[in-house]
């Protein structure tokens, strides 16, 4: 979460004081991503710093601080708005990590590995949805913040059925299991960022 | 009481060799006014579950009861009364005739079980004004959207005084803000004291759910805890810049 551009999209708005600012990110953030009034002020330095954004020039540093945003401001959020995230390279996951893991360690089945991580998932989504059932219906900001978590943890339950799947048929296959070869030379294909 | 228990429910397809065990041995109790999802991969009996449950199956062991009354002890009428009654379905694929208008369609129900159309009619209404679809209530199905016709299933799953409700995959082929709301009025309707069973492969909905079942190989293998407050997702202090 760039806080640094969610300030900029609040000033885009009109001046703003500090704890203004503070109070509006989190209230647009249906509140699911506190911020601490540090975080706030380290990030208006910076924003100043860089010429994004100007101060009242009053030397009180505290919360009645007014900013308003720059031109330069502006066009740092036009180009923020519009730059993809880096979803380029598979970051290092470490629930991949524990399923292949578990296919070699002796004892171990992997179908209940996986069958412990759907379940705490799901209830991370049941907790998820609640909060959805509780509050999004009367909070935009709060039901798109949810449906993007449930979609997150719902992939990965995804995820974890086709390798319940994909392995149950390997099996019946009487596949072998992946050796860690493979998984370097993957590794060096895909360029993977640790 | 019990809305709906079963009791080591087995359930076996063919003979011999080409024996298919699509159930072992399954439990299950779902009280009044709670929801309870099943899920599972394609095969794993989520379905025969289902349809046992509300009675459209035998098991070939183990015991149903609706209400705290065993199955086994009812008549083909018996077992028919408590289907026009007691159960309400819901399917994939919405199952309305197409001959029928929404309000009759609801109203089908109740006609069927004796109720005279004049009744029958105002209370299809009323489950359709529930619903919000008041003013769709003249309409055929093939004058209604998919998430419209979904809801009608739904009235009509509940219309009257239904206190079980089995869903097998609601929301269907709908986008996700429509199940959303298919999933908001089965809740809606366990508020009311109903009880539900859920079957489905897809996490967000079974996510509405109390309780979550996993069926895998005809087999209850895990189901969740009861749910902590969504307060314990919001405690983490802000994250990185």
């Amino acid at each position: 979460m760039s806080v640094r551009h969610a300030l900029l999209a609040l000033l885009s708005e009109g001046p703003k004081y500090g704890l203004q600012l503070r109070e509006e990110f989190e209230a647009r953030t249906g509140e699911v991503w506190p911020l601490n009034v540090g975080q706030v002020y380290t990030t208006l330095q910076r924003l100043e710093r860089d010429g994004l954004v100007e101060s009242d020039g009053s030397t009180d540093e505290g919360p009645q601080k007014g900013f308003r945003i720059t031109s330069g401001g502006e066009e740092e959020l036009a180009a923020w708005l519009r730059t993809p995230p880096d979803l380029s390279s598979p970051p290092r996951d470490e629930l991949v990590m524990k399923v292949l893991v578990a296919l070699r360690v002796p004892g171990v089945d992997v179908h209940d590995v996986i069958q412990v991580h759907r379940r705490y998932l799901v209830e991370l989504m049941q907790q998820w949805t609640r909060l959805k059932e509780d509050e999004a219906e009367f909070d935009l900001g709060l039901a798109l913040v949810v449906d993007a978590e449930l979609f997150r943890l719902d992939s990965v339950i995804r995820w974890l059925d086709a390798a319940d799947g994909r392995l149950k048929r390997a099996a019946a296959d009487g596949l072998p299991v992946p050796v860690p070869a493979a998984l370097t030379r993957l590794r060096r294909r895909a360029g993977v960022r640790s | 009481m019990t809305a709906l228990e079963l009791r080591g429910v087995s359930k076996t397809y063919g003979e011999g060799a080409a024996v298919v065990q699509a159930l072992s041995g399954v439990s299950l109790s779902v009280e009044p006014g709670a929801m309870v999802a099943v899920m599972g991969p394609s095969g794993s009996g989520k379905s025969t579950l289902l349809t046992i449950a509300g009675s459209l199956e035998e098991p070939t062991s183990g015991e149903v009861l609706i209400d705290g009354a065993p199955l086994s002890r009812m008549s083909r009428n018996g077992k028919a009364r408590l289907r026009r009654r007691s159960i309400g379905y819901v399917f994939q694929d919405f199952n309305l005739l197409p001959g029928l208008t929404a309000a009759e369609n609801v109203a089908l129900p109740l006609e069927l079980d004796g109720l005279i159309a004049r009744k029958a009619r105002a209370a299809g209404l009323r489950a359709l004004e529930d619903l919000g679809l008041a003013e769709r209530a003249g309409q055929y199905p093939d004058q209604l959207s998919g998430g419209e016709r979904q809801r009608v299933a739904i009235a009509r799953a509940v219309v009257g005084h239904r206190n079980l409700l089995l869903a097998d995959e609601p929301s269907g082929a709908l986008d996700s803000v429509n199940g959303e709301a298919v999933m908001r009025l089965v809740h809606e309707a366990c508020k009311r004291g109903v009880a539900a069973v859920v079957v489905t492969h897809d996490a967000q909905l079974a996510s509405w759910a109390d309780r979550v079942v996993f069926l895998r190989d005809g087999r209850i293998v895990d189901q969740t805890a009861p749910p902590a407050g969504p307060e314990s997702l919001l405690t983490t202090p802000g994250q990185s810049q």
